[in-house]
């Protein structure tokens, strides 16, 4: 089961999985016993959040795995979560604190590339995917059938971690992410300009700016940019981290700093880019301060918690500038505020808030956009693609152009929608030493510059080149099937050759002509 | 005089270029060489990024074995489990020669509790050798080790010495690290502890960075929320204890120095910068302590510095696999053949009626190593599979021609159905056994074809070669020999009309 997420915009049953689903597939068998393992791509709760309830409380107790960055910050985000559903929101707590940590026990974690034997037929490898620090995409293969699910990906480098990479492997299926599939982004540089120049803006008017984030991830990316700013520009304004969670995490991540860009790998010994030096703490109090100040408050999408709390008291000033993310779930405020401009936001029948304060998107997303779709897909070049983690008009406007620009059939299924895939597998068979060598040396004969079997290449079927092999498979009873040469099965069989050979009728004339001179030569 | 030993190997640029061409790994990352070998590392638990390595062809698989620690206290431990199976283990511990007398008496009575006992049992299961192998006692060993060496280095502190460790262990170090600061806070001793060496930054703030090559343990300070660091010289670099500079003569050093104090300057020999001068001052000062890995000739050492008066702690470390754990881990990675060095023969006895078999090696020498696998194994693609033709040639045999494409890809070989598949497929090309001239004759007759024996044939005794006329619908002539037939025919259907019939009345595919 690669992750184990929950909908954001959902406050019922419908925020998890239909983990029933699992069981109705194999009839008769627990959770642990019907899937083989999870994997979890990176540490948003949208990827994450349904885990320790499916552990916990529904009693998964098979393998788990993550990479390291997400074993370790993977908790902070959950409690983080289960604090605002309980405390703020009042809502009954579908996990506890204790199930967060005993779920987290019995993760084993990866490295990138680590290649892992999960039971007889499974084996999984992760890759860098960008996106958040330990994001990875999964490889997984079982016998010969294999394929890549990306999870979220990104395929250009920022300011704290690097672009995916992956390796040219042999797929039957993609799975992959669709947060963009239509959109085209322009360069990252004049986006980060925009950005700045706005809260630079808000600040020198004596505003205050509020930027609702996911606590890790672009906090720390969009606080490296402003710590990097404010050290240029000689500011003093203070930038502050609601709660003590982010600067935590800050923490972690100089743990975790082979995690991150090779910009940061190379110079963390000499300056490590997590030592903010215009960062502090926020303490409640300080919301109704006066004067200039630059907050990051969690949750990202101003969907309940700290953020909400502080847009309710810095959004009717026109002074004060809101930053929102890329992209918001529906149902949340961030959403509202992206649809439209809208002037006053309704809570609930009693509370509304009026909203006058400037509204900034960010347009740089960890998220890949369309382009870096096609690259990767075309890059893997997989039998079959599936999109997922997209909007349907968008997912299917890609669908058309994966079918159309690369021939690959392309599938975005709807939840509860099943699809199949057919796979490539090979049955084991045996060859004998002179197939393989006279299969080698006819092309090594035939290529010496280009790969062949004894200094082969890495990707198999890339050149069709190569002569055609020639084998008689010999099929015994209770005994694997082999493939050897001809002379090998005359002396397996214990029989004699036997030569076919066409002559035109002449020869045969000629030939008893010749006989004729030589038994006329030998009378004589 | 010999300057030889004198000259330098190589450079700085040397060395530079030499990585460049390095390709870098992960624990656990396969990768291919030449398409034809799968070539994985993981950890051997001796030393941060140490590892084993694993070498799979199409037709063995080898395991190299070098020193091997199974419960490291920092190092990821030794992941034997992705070992196991590998046709053939080289083994190449020798960490048990350096193993003083005193500490072999001790091994032979493990030795009885541990491996004899199980292998005295036929039905000991795989769990047991397991457990044998993950004991932490070669780690209880090491820490008792590691406290002792700081029992000293606080007494030295006590009298007024200060104390020297050049050992280049980059495990040790840490572990003494951590546990001085805990002993100097205990007894309430504040003295400097510098570490002298132009690799001691880079080291430093690396071992901080890679929880993914620690042990368990360590890795759990990542995850517990409780700890902010995964070693012990974080806090010591925070509060300022610990001082790191790349020379002796470093800016800021002079200012910061202070006597007594602990430094640590890898340079076991005692013949480079740091070490040697610190020794010139620190020689003749029986409170002062010298630590030294055992293995290094102390006498040889500290010839220069004659006459001395400075303690010296000689001590040895983990640094390997103990004897007593060879056969339960040769018994969890299940080989077939096991190389094993001459010189150790006598110290780690071979397993009786052990189901793998030994080689010995020794320096010098060239073994030859037997094929553990006949045949190659290779992949048939059902596609393919489903392609063939299969001819029946007894109850217990078939056969069928198989044309494809032989890939070689991550040490695999895979036959791939050709883009065009001929016409041919149904053509025999080779054929076997005698043809019986009658069978024939009447093949071709049953086909419509007019035919008879020559005149002449008298149906002489086997072997004989023997003829078929073919007069309708085109003229040929067939001649039979017991290891040979000749079709001389002019018109191709004719042609192909007996051949179809040879085909049926002989064996071929």
């Amino acid at each position: 089961m690669f992750d184990c997420g929950m909908h954001m915009g959902h406050h019922d049953h419908q925020r998890y999985p239909d983990f029933a689903r699992i069981l109705a597939a194999t009839p008769g068998a627990d959770f642990t016993s019907a899937i083989s393992c999870v994997v979890i791509t990176h540490f948003h709760l949208d990827h994450i959040g349904a885990l320790p309830y499916f552990t916990e409380v529904c009693g998964y107790h098979g393998p788990i795995y993550m990479t390291y960055p997400t074993k370790a910050l993977a908790p902070l985000m959950l409690e983080d979560y289960r604090k605002v559903m309980v405390d703020h929101r009042g809502e009954e707590e579908q996990y506890s604190y204790e199930d967060i940590q005993n779920c987290m026990k019995k993760v084993i974690p990866l490295d990138l590339k680590q290649t892992i034997q999960v039971d007889r037929e499974l084996v999984i490898r992760a890759y860098y995917a960008g996106h958040v620090l330990g994001a990875a995409m999964i490889y997984a293969k079982v016998g010969d059938a294999a394929l890549v699910y990306t999870g979220d990906y990104n395929m250009t480098p920022d300011r704290h971690l690097g672009a995916a990479q992956i390796d040219h492997l042999k797929l039957d299926l993609l799975i992959t992410e669709s947060t963009y599939a239509k959109t085209v982004r322009d360069s990252k540089h004049a986006r980060e300009r925009e950005f700045l120049k706005a809260v630079h803006k808000c600040v020198s008017g004596g505003g205050k700016v509020l930027i609702p984030a996911f606590a890790l991830g672009r906090a720390q990316e969009l606080c490296i940019l402003l710590d990097d700013y404010w050290e240029r520009m000689n500011l003093k304004i203070p930038i502050y981290f609601s709660a003590g969670l982010t600067i935590q995490a800050n923490m972690y991540y100089k743990m975790l700093i082979g995690w991150t860009s090779q910009k940061i790998k190379d110079s963390y010994t000499v300056h490590n880019p997590f030592d903010f030096k215009h960062v502090c703490d926020f303490q409640r109090s300080f919301i109704n301060d006066p004067g200039p100040c630059v907050l990051f408050a969690t949750p990202g999408m101003i969907s309940g918690g700290f953020s909400l709390e502080v847009f309710k008291r810095w959004a009717p000033s026109e002074k004060n500038l809101v930053t929102l993310p890329g992209y918001c779930v529906a149902g949340t405020i961030g959403h509202k505020l992206m649809s439209g401009k809208p002037t006053r936001i309704d809570l609930d029948k009693e509370t509304h808030i009026d909203v006058r304060c400037q509204i900034h998107q960010l347009s740089f997303s960890p998220h890949t956009d369309s382009k870096g779709i096609m690259d990767l897909t075309e890059f893997l070049s997989p039998s079959h693609v599936i999109l997922v983690h997209g909007e349907k008009p968008q997912m299917s406007f890609l669908k058309e152009r994966i079918e159309s620009e690369l021939g690959m059939p392309c599938y975005y299924p709807a939840n509860n929608e099943t699809v199949s895939i057919p796979t490539t597998k090979n049955l084991k068979i045996s060859a004998t030493d002179k197939f393989i060598a006279s299969c080698s040396t006819s092309q090594a004969r035939d290529s010496t510059q280009k790969s062949n079997l004894i200094c082969g290449n890495h990707l198999s079927g890339a050149n069709g080149d190569e002569k055609l092999a020639e084998g008689i498979l010999l099929m015994e009873k209770s005994k694997d099937a082999k493939i050897l040469c001809e002379d090998e099965l005359l002396q397996l069989l214990g029989a004699e050759g036997h030569s076919l050979q066409f002559e035109p009728l002449l020869h045969s004339r000629i030939g008893e002509a010749e006989t004729d001179i030589v038994d006329d030569l030998a009378s004589e | 005089m010999d300057l030889a030993p004198l000259m330098p190997l190589y450079s700085a640029t040397n060395l530079e270029e030499c990585m460049r061409k390095t390709q870098t790994v992960k624990y656990g990352e396969e990768v291919c060489f030449n398409g034809m070998l799968m070539l994985k590392a993981s950890s051997s638990g001796l030393e941060l990024g140490n590892c084993v390595w694993s070498i799979k062809g199409p037709r063995a698989s080898i395991t190299y074995l070098p020193s091997t620690v199974f419960v490291s206290a920092h190092a990821l431990d030794c992941d034997y489990n992705s070992l196991k199976e590998n046709d053939i283990i080289l083994f190449s511990d020798f960490s048990s020669l350096d193993v003083m007398d005193e500490n072999n008496e001790n091994l032979g009575e493990n030795a009885m509790l541990c491996d004899d006992s199980l292998s005295r049992d036929d039905g000991v299961d795989e769990d047991e050798y397991v457990q044998c192998l993950c004991k932490n006692d070669d780690i209880a060993e090491e820490i008792e080790r590691i406290s002792f060496i700081c029992s000293c280095i606080s007494d030295a502190i006590k009298s007024g010495g200060s104390v020297l460790i050049p050992i280049g262990r980059l495990g040790v170090i840490l572990l003494i690290l951590e546990h001085i600061s805990e002993t100097l806070l205990s007894s309430d001793m504040k003295v400097p502890i510098f570490m002298i060496s132009g690799a001691a930054e880079k080291i430093i703030s690396f071992t901080n960075a890679v929880p993914e090559w620690l042990c368990k343990p360590r890795q759990e300070k990542l995850f517990s929320r409780e700890e902010e660091a995964l070693f012990g010289h974080v806090e010591l670099l925070k509060e300022g204890k610990l001082s790191l500079f790349p020379h002796l003569y470093s800016k800021g050093l002079l200012a910061a120095w202070k006597e007594p104090c602990i430094v640590f300057c890898p340079d076991w020999n005692l013949r480079h910068s740091t070490a040697v001068h610190l020794l010139r001052r620190w020689h003749a000062d029986k409170r002062n302590l010298l630590v030294l890995e055992q293995g290094v000739d102390a006498e040889l050492a500290l010839k220069p510095f004659m006459p001395v008066a400075i303690q010296v702690l000689e001590c040895s470390f983990l640094s390997g696999i103990k004897v007593r754990k060879v056969n339960p881990l040769l018994s969890v990675l299940k080989p077939k053949l096991v190389l094993f060095p001459e010189d150790l023969k006598s110290r780690c006895p071979s397993k009786e009626d052990a189901p793998w078999s030994y080689l010995y090696y020794s320096k010098g020498k060239t073994i030859e190593i037997p094929n553990t696998r006949e045949d190659f194994e290779v992949g048939l693609p059902t596609d393919v599979a489903f392609g063939l033709q299969p001819r029946q040639l007894d109850k217990a045999i078939a056969v069928a021609r198989l044309r494809a494409k032989l890939h070689l890809s991550k040490g695999q070989y895979v036959l791939v159905a050709p883009k065009d598949q001929s016409d041919e497929s149904n053509r025999q090309l080779l054929h076997w056994g005698a043809v019986d001239a009658g069978r024939l004759l009447s093949a071709l007759q049953e086909k419509g074809i007019e035919c008879a024996f020559p005149a002449d044939d008298d149906d002489g005794p086997a072997g004989c070669e023997r003829s078929i006329l073919i007069t309708s619908p085109g003229e040929a002539l067939v001649k039979m020999a017991p290891e040979k037939t000749v079709i001389y025919c002019d018109d191709e259907s004719t042609t192909r009309l007996i051949y179809d019939a040879l085909s049926s009345v002989c064996n071929g595919i």
